[in-house]
């Protein structure tokens, strides 16, 4: 059976952590990192594999740093 | 491992669903954090990439925050005086009537310093659009009250809440310019969910498509939020925005194609 599968890809670097990705996830995929980047800001990251590829997170992000694939992957 | 194999997999370009369009400028944005700008910047940039009018349109930067446009955007920019940003626009779409004009103006600039000219281009009904970012305060220069801050909110200015009865009611300059009958189009959208980013989407597609038929003004407000002015972390500001802002700004269409919305039965009622 075919499933959806899909996967972001943040520029963390350009991310200035605003968190608005976080409340348009659906499946809670994104979360604020512990580290920081070169600007000084907590960045966005993956944490899980529940993502979709619905797109909500790269709508809203207001800097576009979130690249988003869907693929169908073949599952057992 | 099977994970890992999967991610490679996922990752080709012909399943990118997603990515930043290349009409923006590779670029970081001056913007603050959260900022519903570079959202909008984004919008705008992924309709004229799907109408294929880049090297047709032409746009006018006002004085803001969003002076900086012409940074960003790939395309014709231009910057003007502020608050004239809707009179350059007219004299550029009389030069140029097959191009596409549109202005990117704040509320400081359109609603304040500019409304002489807001409603003059509005009511000789140019053929552009006008694309209004209200956040209800003067973000740049350090969130002081503009016209169209709410009554009771907090700003530099008014640090007890603006008080209608010294310092006026807050200005809805697009309901003002909806019964000009030069404007065939008037919306106020939101960009601050997945939803209303895609509802404000097809509202700009909608004005562009509308002044290549040269059927008149159209302007759509875009509310935003400043979470510099505001005091507020991105995710706080926009639930104040969705609280305080929409029950005043109503989202939804103003006019289309020329008449003015019949409000929702709704208000009948009560």
């Amino acid at each position: 059976m075919a499933k959806i599968k899909g996967d972001i890809v943040i520029n963390t670097e350009r991310c200035k952590g605003c968190e608005v990705c976080l409340a348009a996830c659906p499946f809670t995929v994104i979360a604020m990192s512990k580290e920081v980047n070169s600007k000084g800001y907590h960045f966005a990251m993956k944490v899980n594999d529940e993502c979709t590829g619905c797109t909500n997170c790269a709508l809203v992000c207001p800097d576009g740093v979130i690249t988003v694939y869907r693929a169908k992957v073949a599952t057992e | 491992m099977e994970e890992q194999f999967a991610k490679t997999e996922i990752h080709k370009p012909e399943n990118i669903v997603y990515k930043k369009t290349d009409l923006m400028v590779d670029r970081p944005l001056s913007y603050c954090p959260g900022c519903g700008h570079g959202t909008a910047h984004r919008m705008l940039m992924e309709v004229i990439e799907e109408m294929g009018i880049q090297d047709k349109t032409i746009g006018v930067s006002p004085v803001g925050c969003s002076v900086l446009a012409y940074d960003f955007l790939d395309i014709d920019m231009i910057g003007a005086a502020h608050g004239r940003a809707p009179a350059l626009a007219t004299a550029i779409k009389r030069m140029w009537p097959n191009h596409f004009v549109f202005t990117y103006q704040g509320d400081g600039d359109l609603a304040a310093i500019g409304t002489a000219e807001t409603i003059h281009a509005c009511n000789r009904g140019e053929n552009i659009t006008i694309i209004f970012i209200n956040n209800g305060i003067y973000g740049m220069t350090g969130g002081q009250m503009a016209p169209t801050t709410l009554p009771g909110m907090r700003s530099s200015t008014s640090p007890y809440g603006r008080d209608v009865p010294t310092m006026g009611h807050p200005l809805k300059i697009t309901e003002l310019v909806a019964q000009l009958p030069g404007v065939y189009y008037v919306t106020r959208q939101a960009v601050h969910t997945p939803n209303n980013v895609r509802k404000t989407k097809k509202a700009i597609r909608k004005a562009f498509e509308l002044q290549k038929e040269n059927k008149g003004l159209s302007f759509i407000e875009i509310v935003s939020n400043c979470n510099s002015g505001w005091k507020m972390t991105p995710v706080q500001s926009n639930k104040w925005m969705e609280e305080n802002m929409f029950p005043f700004y109503e989202l939804g269409d103003i006019k289309v194609d020329g008449k003015l919305v019949e409000k929702k039965a709704t208000a009948e009622k009560e």
